[in-house]
This record gives structure tokens, sequence and C-alpha cells, in this order.
């Protein structure tokens, strides 16, 4: 595995700043740490916008399917029961559990989804530069090049944005 | 950015850096709880017993021990239902629609709101569970194969959408609470110093350390669970207000109950988020995140919502007279001037005079007649449920089955109750989580290590 630095930031903008400038001068960004969602770094990190969205779609329409389908073969098919002479297959009265169905199969699906994503490990400490990566510091981890002065490099842009390097 | 003035009011006060944030939010889970918490805890496990009294005793006895009759058969327990559900709707409106709009002063007070809805909701699931009288057989609501037939439950009844629509809601409720908790749990683990504490917060913040990667995605999915919330919320009251829009009793089955029924709760529920909010902001020392902006922007909701209520009143009334239908007018005219007149006009009172307070700057920002406002609000939205399903059943198309509705101690018992086990949960609550969302907050604070951070 190759090196990694470590550098930290005491506010967002120097981080991402300092992110922006790493890139351009050709490394790569193996992850930040912060203490929030800091608004405009996943573009300085080059992150390409996630695709969740598709497997949300993906839950809603099994969800969908299910609500619709469950309920006409619950009151059509397996056991028909005249209800003040509606039709069997009464889909418009079908229409608010449907919804609700497909609500709740695409947000826990979308959820957990990511949970697997993660592959989250119950109870465990969660791996960062610092303890303060969830408080008040924010962190940029940078793969360091093979060449020896890509260090100074990665220090002077960092210094620069009014970070430090932090020893590993 | 940095020399650009701010003509805006900060969002948080105090010229908080991101560590202040997280001291003064978790400080109030790590001090002992004041005696004014001790107090409210008491005064509330107090009601909640009582609750659990009037409901025991109910349900040993049977629905005999409520002051209902052949006429009147929904009252008070349906009354607290609907009151309880339109109290959550706030919180996700806070949460979810306000995100969507990109408020950024939603950060302080989300947290605490979507907490107030899980809790508003659970108040809520638990009455017509009551109602059922064998509330042991509550599970026959569900669909399952089972052996009486299989015996399905009939879902063109807006009566079993509610149960999916509450459901539902309480799941997805609960899941964006938790979901958006992650990251302040991780904060709250990494600062604990018990044992029991890094324990307890490590198993609830699933190993989160912040990474940015992990942020990208995490941001995504909060903003399609706020997406699946915004129409949720709104689907919820509309289909509490089928339960009677669907029916054919005169005052009940109007097409303008859906829209009427989300603008109430919305109404309700941000009375009593304001409610809830002085109080916790004086008691826990918040006034620097919980701001005079945050009260002024909620009674804003008020006047708009408390508007569109009074336009409902204004509707059905018009619509009394339009429709030409006797049976019709005769349960406005009664509403008005019958035996409950004095129902009526307490939530005509409460809610079309209180929101016109707002108007005036100089009432919005005086955060004692916002308290005291808030509580007429909410006396109000009681009421207009309370007028809406009464007066509607007591007087109905036979004279001679005309009769009044009083309610027994068993039925205040349980209304007190359900208050007792509300305020025990949100109690709870502020002593054992983050109350406010530390991350969105400090990312709201613009926070540049120099001291001169101009949020807003």
């Amino acid at each position: 595995m190759d090196r990694q630095m470590v550098a930290e930031f005491r506010n967002e903008f120097d981080l991402t700043d300092a992110v922006q400038a790493v890139r351009d001068a050709g490394f790569e960004i193996v992850d930040a740490y912060t203490p929030f969602a800091v608004h405009g770094l996943d573009k300085a990190m080059g992150l390409k916008k996630s695709r969740i969205n598709q497997i949300s779609f993906l839950f809603a329409l099994i969800g969908i399917t299910v609500g619709v389908l469950g309920q006409y073969w619950v009151s059509a098919i397996n056991w028909p029961i005249n209800i003040g002479g509606r039709p069997w297959n009464s889909l418009p009265a079908f229409m608010p559990v449907a919804f609700e169905v497909m609500v709740l199969f695409c947000g826990l699906g979308t959820v957990f989804s990511f949970f697997a994503w993660r592959k989250v490990k119950y109870g465990k400490q969660g791996l960062q530069p610092n303890l303060r990566a969830t408080n008040d510091r924010f962190y940029v981890v940078v793969k360091q090049g093979q060449e020896r002065k890509s260090t100074s490099v990665v220090k002077d842009i960092v210094t620069e944005n009014n970070g430090e390097m932090v020893d590993q | 950015m940095a020399n650009q003035i701010s003509v805006r009011e900060p969002q948080i006060h105090g010229n908080k850096n991101h560590a202040d944030v997280t001291q003064d939010v978790c400080n109030i889970m790590d001090r002992k709880p004041t005696w004014l918490w001790w107090l409210g805890f008491g005064l509330a496990l107090s009601a909640l017993a009582l609750g659990l009294v009037s409901v025991s005793y109910q349900i040993a006895t049977g629905i005999g021990t409520w002051g209902l009759n052949k006429t009147v058969g929904w009252a008070f327990d349906i009354t607290n239902f609907v009151f309880w559900v339109g109290i959550g709707h706030a919180g996700t409106l806070i949460s979810a629609i306000l995100f969507l709009f990109r408020q950024k002063w939603r950060t302080s007070i989300n947290r605490s709101a979507e907490a107030m809805t899980i809790f508003a909701v659970i108040c809520a699931g638990l009455f017509p569970i009551i109602h059922m009288g064998r509330p042991w057989l509550a599970y026959w609501m569900f669909p399952y194969p089972n052996f009486r037939g299989p015996l399905w439950i009939n879902f063109r009844s807006p009566l079993a959408w509610d149960v999916f629509a509450i459901g539902t809601y309480l799941i997805i409720s609960a899941t964006f609470w938790y979901f958006g908790m992650i990251p302040d749990l991780a904060t709250v683990r990494d600062r604990a110093k018990s044992k029991l504490k890094k324990f307890f917060f490590g198993v609830l913040s699933l190993g989160w350390n912040g990474s940015f990667r992990v942020w990208h995605r995490y941001e995504t999915v909060y903003a399609l669970l706020a997406g699946l919330a915004a129409p949720l919320v709104v689907s919820v009251h509309t289909v509490v207000s089928f339960d009677f829009a669907t029916s054919a009793i005169p005052g009940w089955h109007t097409t303008t109950f859906p829209p009427y029924f989300v603008a109430g709760a919305v109404f309700s529920g941000f009375a009593m988020v304001l409610t809830l909010m002085i109080i916790a902001r004086k008691t826990l020392q918040l006034e620097d995140y919980i701001t005079l902006n945050h009260i002024e922007n909620m009674t804003k909701v008020i006047i708009l919502t408390g508007g569109i209520v009074t336009l409902s009143y204004a509707t059905e009334f018009f619509m009394a007279w339009y429709s030409g239908n006797g049976y019709e007018q005769f349960v406005f005219l009664n509403r008005a001037l019958g035996p409950f007149a004095w129902a009526y006009w307490i939530m005509v009172g409460c809610n079309l005079i209180t929101p016109q307070f707002f108007w005036f700057r100089s009432i919005r920002r005086n955060v004692v007649l916002v308290f005291i406002l808030s509580i007429f609000v909410n006396i109000g939205m009681w009421f207009e449920r309370f007028v809406i399903i009464v007066t509607s059943l007591h007087r109905d198309f036979l004279p001679s089955s005309w009769s009044m509705y009083t309610p027994t101690w068993v039925e205040i018992g349980t209304l007190i109750g359900s208050f007792g086990l509300f305020f025990t949960l949100f109690l709870l609550f502020i002593r054992t989580m983050p109350m406010i969302s530390m991350g969105e907050v400090k990312s709201v604070l613009h926070y540049r290590g120099n001291g001169d951070n101009q949020n807003g």
C-alpha cells in the first residue's frame, strides 16, 4: 500500500481550497474527514454523483407493485367479499395504501442500501485520523507519490491554506 | 466572501466556533438534570400514571366507561387521535420540506421537532387501539395469512388506510430522525468518557468516522428521505381526513377536508413546536441556537396556515349554503348556534384571532406573548377536531335520537395521560440524545477561525 499524508485544517473553506489545489497539482485524494457535510468539497475531491437514487427508484417500483398487486390479489382473487356492492377490483380505493407501501419500501430500502454499501460495523469505533474529526477539525488524506519531492509540494499547499501536516 | 458584509442576522448567535457547538449541545446531556427538569419529569410521569389508570380501567371494564352513546359514537378519543397526528406534522415539515426549500434556519430546531413528531405519532396511534375496546386483537388490522378464511382486511375502508398511513409515517419518521442523528451520535461517542456511554453510542453510531466519501452519499440519502417524507406527511393527514370525508355524514363529507386538515395539522404542529422550543431554550439556555429569528419564522408559518384554516371554515359555511342541502345547512347552523356553540366559538376565537397578532413584528419577537399565543392555537386546534366530530354526530337525521355528549373522567384521564407520555418521552430525549443537530448547525456557522464568523 502506498504511503499516505494527512493534513489538518481548522475550517471547511481552507480544507476545500487545499483539496482543490492538491488535486490540481496531480495528487490523488484518498479521503477527507469532516465534522459535517462540507458544501462544495465533493467537487473539489472530484466525487461522482451518487447513484443511490436509482436504487431508491427500484425500491419504489417494487413497493408500488407489491401495494397494488397485493391488494388486488387479496380483494379480488384470494377471498373476494362483497362490500357495499363495490367491484372486486376497487383500484382507486387501493391507491392510498399502495402509496404508503411504496414510501415504506423506498425509504427503508434506500437507508438499508446505504448501510450495506458502507459495510457498517455495528458498535465498532470509527477509523479516523483523529477523534476531533467528528468535532471541530477537518482532515484530508493524500496518496503520496513515488518521488521524494512530492511530500514538500503537498506540505507547501497545506501551509499556504492555514493547515498543518499530521505526523503518522 | 470573507470581506462581504452580512446584512442578515446570523443563524446562530454568540460567535460560536465548531467546538463550542459540540460543547454546548453535549453539555445538556452531560450535566446533572436541573430541578426544573425533575419537576417537569415528575409532572409528566404523574400524568402518564393517571393515563395508565384510566386506560387500564377502561380496558378491564369496557368502552361503556366513556361518555359515548348510540348517536355520538366518536368523540373524545378520535379527537385526541387527530389532534396528536396533527401535532406530529410540523416536525416532518421542518425536517423535510424546509430542507428541500434550503431553509437553513431549520438546523437548530429540526432534531427536536422530529423527535416531537415521533412521540406525537406514538400518542396518536394509541387512541384507535384503545378505541377498539379489545386492544389485544389490534393485530387484526394487518393483512396477514390467517386461519379465519383467510379473511383479509377491507382495503376499501379509510380506517384500513389509516393503519398503513400512520404505520408508515411512524417508521419513516423514526428512520429519518435516526439517520439524521448518526453523525452526531459519533460526535458524542468520540468525546464520551465513561465506558458505558462509549459502548452505547458506539453501537448507535454504526462506526461513523466523518469520511467525506460517506458524507457525500449520506447527503444524497438524506435528501431522498426528505423527498419521500414531504409527500408522505401530506398523505397522512389526507388519509386521516378521509376517515370523515368518505362518510355520508353532513358536516363530514366534503372534498375540502384533505387540504383543510393538512393546513390545520401544520398550524397546530408549529404551535406545539413553538411551545416546546420556547420552554427548551429558556430552561436549557439555548438562546444562542434557538434565536428570536427562529421564533419569528415559525410564527410566520402560523399566519399562513392559520389563514388557510380560516378560509376552510368560511368555505364550509359557504358550501353548506350553496349546496342547498337542508341537512348540511342544519349541521353548520347547529355548530355555530346549537348546544356546542361554546366549543365552536372557542375554536373560532383561538384559530382565527390568535394568528392575527403575529402580523406585528414586536409581538413575533416577544417570547412570552408568542408562548401564550401558541398555547391558544393548541387549544383552538384541539377544539376544531372536537367540533368537527361531535357536532356533526350529536344531532343526526332523526330528532328522536338526538343526544348530548359529556366526557367521563376516564376519557379526560386518557387525554392527560397522552400528554404525560408525550412529555415523558420528550424529557428523556433531551437528556439522552443530542437535541440539536450539531453537524448541521456547524455547517451554517461559516466559522473561519479568526473570530469574525458571519454566519448567515
